[in-house]
């Protein structure tokens, strides 16, 4: 059975239509990726699986259960992790209290009036950072880590809920090369050792063709055509309206790495 | 050596207390590209806002067409003939596209064929169609043309352009690749803010290595292309 | 009610509609453009009143008609106008990066000084202008006599509107000034002079405020208390509208005037209640106002609260312990005054430090904190006096009432962010203002309650300066206390990223909410402690100077740092109680200091006190380095505000951060 299940999401602004009739599922442990050209409509339907923007039409089903119109924070409770284009990580604490914030909400003490909040899950919080090896900085304040850095620290806070599905949007967008092809290369690790299902939007065409297990392609809101990575890069249509030449080089050189 | 439009000695640049510019110098010549690459946090955007007097800066020198510019608001030196295209595009989302371009009109330099939304359309094509739209309904795409062209409009001499391709789809790219080389045959300095190797090796002249806001390396693209050192150290290609 | 009557009231309702319009496009107009709201447009318009007034009489002296007359209202507001530019250059252009409560802190300064120099050169009196030449005699309308200068308004406010219009759609200026509203910074890098814009855009801005106040002249005299009255109303128009929506702004402004026009008729003491709640619905159903659009993602830079609280080290443990102390041996000393001013501190002190629970630890910068105080102190009076509850059943009702207000105000509050959340709290403190002035009856309007006293146990002074103390140690405690637990925690993670948060899990507004009501039954036990001091209550302790105050002492102490507000309660109060009686000019002090605070120290005296703690254990070789500097480097300078922005906003990813397609 799929873990995730799209069905017919459909979402205008003003007429200007951002995503039709978008369907697709991710099963667990699987990696799909969506791609296209910038206003296709990707950050929209991604917004729509969080929760952070609601269909017109359409509908969301997690392990069979339909989510579609609950809010983001009800989706985290059902094992919905996220991570932000911009890394969003609360900059006034240090890594481990960003982690031992997600862990305190997982618990339910929210709200919980008696302190210290410092202390509460550090240990766990610690060996969440450590996966994703930023063990060495974990009381640094948020505010004062590289960016790289604050990206795995937004990992380690997705992976925090224990999710069944992680949504990364852009996962590698402003990063450096190298700094790319690891933080994918760790976050897939990560979800196949926990049968994680991963839905991923990227314009690092190394890191989608690299690292997923499908590719959903994406043209003014719709979903043109679906595949294994080789497929969708031999297809003349994705081609001609996404990747281009040098796109389609960048794309066989990472598929043949991985092969 | 043809005496350089853009000269930079010694700039050093500071967000609050922290250093991120530590005596970067450069010089750019008249209808050159030049390619300044690094990786993302290098200081490559923090160069041309510093050039461009949008951020705090010092220099032993820093002068444009033989003026300094170090005390001049950034609108001054915009005037002197400097152009600037940042690098969230930064469109104006609630004007049209013609508004958006009329913003950045400025009065003709002598010497040159001054800008037209005409002449523009000719190297930007689609915005042509829609110059009554707003910038907010244009695609990402559409928007990075829309700044470049609206820069042009001030009828510059030089161009800080910073990182033109970022999140842009391949074939967009592209369409970006032609737009630069038109700047160059209109002969434009462009002072190319970048981490896309094969878009920078396509449109310019020379390159620039920047790392933790210092300059590590200078010299032909040929000369790069062949320095894997240089490449593997810096770029991390 | 027969039609006439109707027809009457509703060209009546327009012609205060047109009035509010041409105040409100210019706070709009400036608050688009500049994204500072300007409290001290009121004062402006206030000005435009006064000028108007002297500025025509003497025309008419020399030459009577309507020549004369329409010369002194264009160069009355010409005059106000030239203000604006004066404004503008000496004390916006320098905080146009700074966080909105800085910008708000600091206009309102301005409210202060113009008060106070208003008083000093046309008088406390009302200085009644002269009426309109030539639209003296009223016209019939369906059998009904109308003032014909009515008309001339009626139609002013449209005329306005398309003059507007003309100048931002169809020329350079205005294009550039819509641009300006964008991205002000890229208008600059683009060739244009963005300082003569930002000018330019004053001038506008406070021409129309004083064309509003010359235009009023006929009407009502100039009094001194006419821009908080109006500024209030012209919040609420341009809040309703749409920050920055010139035709929204003419919206709201119909909308009002008839609201008001009507509204009179059957709630004859409630009109301005009717008014804001107008503007409470209008935000919940549509947060950004009817023709707004939202604000974009606040800029790192205009974060003033993004500290973290540090736990205690010895030696604040100490400090914290020592002061305690002190203060529970002040009775010693035998100083009666002394020990009621001590008493004062304590309760503005809880005051404040339940206020920064909000704007420090929750980033919610609540410009109304007086409603939560005069609740408390309104609900614990009316108790005594209605009730005939003692003391001890009284006192607790004050936090009762205060928690039960914030929760109403804050289900609504908690849906906003930003500048509108900043108006909507201050238009909730308006409300109650209004009610509590309206309701004779039950909260003896203007003459308040008096009489409230402690219980006999409790009337000694000095005993009553212990309970105090008790009471507001012990508040301080405990919400210092839910800021290291979870609770603050949370509260300060959406502060931090409401998209982090709601993304863990986190209910942000009910965080949100439930912080509200935490602090807000702080704020009323802090008030129903000082009616109980004072033996009596009126409208004043739910005013915007009280609010004002507050936020003065968050500002004084600190906004980074947890015990700041404390010691600027301490040292504002310990000011007040020393120089006030030694001036008639208190306001003027109390606001250049407002000023200077904002523009030289924004972390405050205690933030003060960390930059020198934190100076002392970092590396000597840091700051060493900053001095050599390169020979003959040159270097562009920054205010000192700008520097402090940018150090903050250096942290969150420098050039990598960046925003698009996030919808």
């Amino acid at each position: 059975m799929s873990l995730l299940d799209v069905h017919g999401l459909t979402k205008a602004f003003g007429g200007v239509v951002a995503a039709r009739d978008v369907t697709f599922s991710v099963a667990p442990g699987e990696l799909v990726a969506l791609i296209g050209p910038n206003g296709a409509g990707k950050t929209t339907t991604f917004n729509m699986v969080g929760g952070q923007l609601a269909p017109d039409k359409g509908e969301v089903r997690l392990a069979g259960e339909d989510v579609t119109h609950l809010p983001p924070r009800e989706k985290f409770r059902r094992g919905v992790g996220r991570t932000f284009q911009i890394a969003q990580t609360f900059l006034s604490m240090t890594a481990a209290e960003n982690v031992q914030m997600a862990l305190m909400s997982r618990h339910g003490e929210a709200r919980a009036l008696r302190p210290p909040a410092g202390r509460r899950h550090r240990e766990e919080a610690l060996a969440a950072l450590e996966r994703v090896g930023m063990a060495g900085t974990a009381d640094q304040p948020c505010a004062m880590l590289a960016y790289g850095d604050v990206k795995r620290v937004e990992l380690a806070i997705a992976l925090a809920g224990e999710p069944k599905l992680l949504l990364m949007d852009e996962p590698t967008a402003g990063m450096a090369p190298r700094e790319r092809a690891a933080l994918m290369t760790l976050a897939a690790t990560i979800a196949r050792e926990r049968n994680i299902g991963v839905l991923f939007t990227e314009h690092d065409m190394g890191a989608v063709f690299g690292h997923a297990d499908r590719i959903l392609v994406l043209v003014r809101g719709e979903v043109i055509t679906s595949g294994r990575p080789d497929e969708v890069r031999a297809d003349p249509r994705v081609r001609e309206a996404y990747l281009g030449e040098t796109g389609a080089a960048v794309a066989m050189r990472a598929t043949q790495k991985r092969a | 050596m043809t005496a350089p439009l853009l000269a930079v000695e010694g700039l050093s640049a500071y967000y609050g207390s922290a250093q991120v510019l530590f005596d970067v110098s450069l010089a750019l010549v008249p209808g050159e590209v030049l390619a300044l690459m690094g990786r993302n946090g290098a200081g490559k955007s923090t160069t041309l806002k510093a050039i461009m007097g949008l951020i705090a800066a010092r220099a032993h020198r820093l002068e444009f067409r033989g003026r300094s510019i170090l005390d001049l608001p950034s609108y001054r030196i915009a005037r002197l003939g400097l152009g600037y295209v940042p690098e969230e595009r930064r469109i104006f989302t609630d004007l049209t596209v013609f508004e958006n371009l009329e913003v950045g009109r400025q009065p003709p330099r002598s010497g040159r064929t001054p800008w037209t939304p005409e002449r523009l359309f000719s190297i930007f094509p689609n915005l042509a169609e829609m110059s009554g739209r707003r910038a907010s309904e244009m695609s990402g795409g559409e928007q990075q043309m829309l700044t470049i062209a609206r820069t042009l409009m001030g009828n510059p001499d030089a161009v800080l352009l910073d990182e033109p391709s970022e999140g842009l789809a391949p074939v967009i790219v592209e369409l970006m690749t032609k737009a630069v080389l038109a700047m160059k045959s209109e002969g434009i300095a462009v002072l190319l803010s970048e981490q896309n190797l094969s878009f920078a090796a396509a449109v310019s002249d020379r390159a620039m290595i920047i790392e933790r806001g210092q300059i590590r390396y200078e010299g032909s693209f040929a000369e790069l292309a062949e320095s894997q050192e240089a490449r593997e150290a810096y770029l991390e290609v | 009610m027969d039609l006439s009557f109707v027809v009457i009231q509703i060209l009546t309702g327009l012609a205060s509609a047109s009035s509010l319009f041409i105040i409100a496009s210019g706070l709009t107009l400036v608050f688009g453009v500049t994204r500072i709201v300007n409290f001290a447009h009121g004062s402006l318009y206030m000005l435009g009143a006064y000028f108007a007034a002297t500025i025509i009489s003497r025309l008419l002296d020399l030459h009577y008609g309507p020549v004369s007359f329409w010369c002194g209202v264009l160069l009355a507001a010409l005059g106000v106008g030239a203000l604006g530019v004066v404004m503008e250059v000496v004390l916006l252009r320098r905080i146009y990066r700074a966080p909105e409560l800085f910008q708000l802190l600091a206009t309102f300064g301005v409210v202060l000084i113009v008060q106070d120099v208003v008083l000093k050169v046309f008088g406390p009196q009302d200085i009644l202008g002269p009426r309109a030449p030539g639209l003296r005699a009223p016209v019939e309308i369906l059998g009904r006599r109308f003032p014909s200068y009515e008309l001339v308004m009626i139609a002013a406010g449209p005329t306005v509107l398309g003059l507007l219009w003309l100048l931002l759609r169809k020329t350079r200026f205005g294009v550039l000034v819509r641009a300006a509203t964008q991205d002000r910074e890229m208008v600059g890098a683009l060739g244009v002079n963005q300082r003569l814009l930002f000018t330019g855009t004053l001038f506008l801005g406070a021409f129309l405020a004083g064309l509003g106040g010359a235009l009023q002249i006929p009407k009502s005299p100039a009094t001194p208390r006419m821009d908080l009255d109006i500024i209030a109303e012209a919040f609420v128009v341009t809040v309703i509208g749409g920050m920055g929506s010139i035709p929204g702004a003419f919206l709201a402004a119909i909308m009002i005037g008839q609201l008001q026009a009507f509204g009179i008729l059957i709630f004859p003491k409630v009109t301005l209640v009717l008014v804001f709640l107008l503007m409470a619905l209008v935000l919940v159903v549509r947060p950004y106002g009817l023709l707004g659009r939202p604000e974009g993602p606040a800029p790192a830079h205009a974060a003033a609260f993004n500290g973290a609280p540090r736990p205690w080290g010895p030696t604040e443990r100490r400090i914290a312990l020592g002061t305690v102390a002190a203060l529970a041996l002040l009775p010693l000393a035998g100083d009666a005054y002394l020990l009621k001013v001590a008493t004062e501190i304590l309760i503005l002190g809880l005051l404040a430090f339940s206020l920064h629970f909000l704007v420090g630890t929750g980033g919610l910068v609540s410009f109304g904190h007086a409603a939560y105080f005069g609740l408390g102190a309104y609900g614990a009076a009316l108790a005594c006096k209605h009730l005939s509850l003692p003391m001890e059943l009284a006192l607790p009702l004050a936090p009762i009432a205060a928690a039960l207000g914030a929760a109403v105000v804050g289900f609504f509050v908690v849906r906003l962010s930003g500048i509108y959340l900043a108006m909507l709290t201050l238009a909730a403190a308006q409300i109650l203002y209004a009610v509590a002035f309206q309701w004779v009856e039950v909260t003896g309007g203007d003459n308040g309650l008096v009489g409230i006293w402690p219980s006999s146990w409790a009337s000694d002074r000095t005993i009553y300066y212990y309970l105090t103390l008790a009471f507001s140690v012990a508040a301080i405690a405990a919400l210092r206390h839910a800021i290291y637990a979870p609770f603050g925690y949370s509260l300060r993670a959406t502060r931090d990223s409401e998209l982090r948060a709601d993304a863990i899990g986190i209910d942000v507004r009910q965080q949100r909410w439930l912080s509200f009501i935490l602090a807000g039954s702080a704020a009323g036990l802090a008030g129903g402690l000082y009616v109980f001091l004072k033996g009596s209550i009126d409208p004043s302790a739910l005013g915007i100077p009280v609010s004002v105050d507050a936020l003065t002492m968050l500002l004084l102490g600190g906004l980074q740092t947890v015990m700041g507000p404390v010691v600027g309660a301490a040292v504002l109060h310990g000011l007040k109680d020393q120089i006030m009686p030694l001036t008639d000019l208190w306001r003027l002090f109390l606001g250049c200091s407002i000023i200077v605070l904002v523009l030289l120290f924004p972390n405050g005296l205690v933030g003060a006190y960390e930059a020198l703690r934190l100076s002392s254990t970092a590396t000597k070789g840091a700051a060493s380095a900053r001095r050599r500097e390169p020979d003959g480097a040159q270097s562009r300078p920054r205010a000192p505000l700008e520097a402090l922005a940018r150090s903050r906003a250096s942290g969150a990813g420098g050039e990598t951060s960046k925003a698009d397609e996030t919808v």
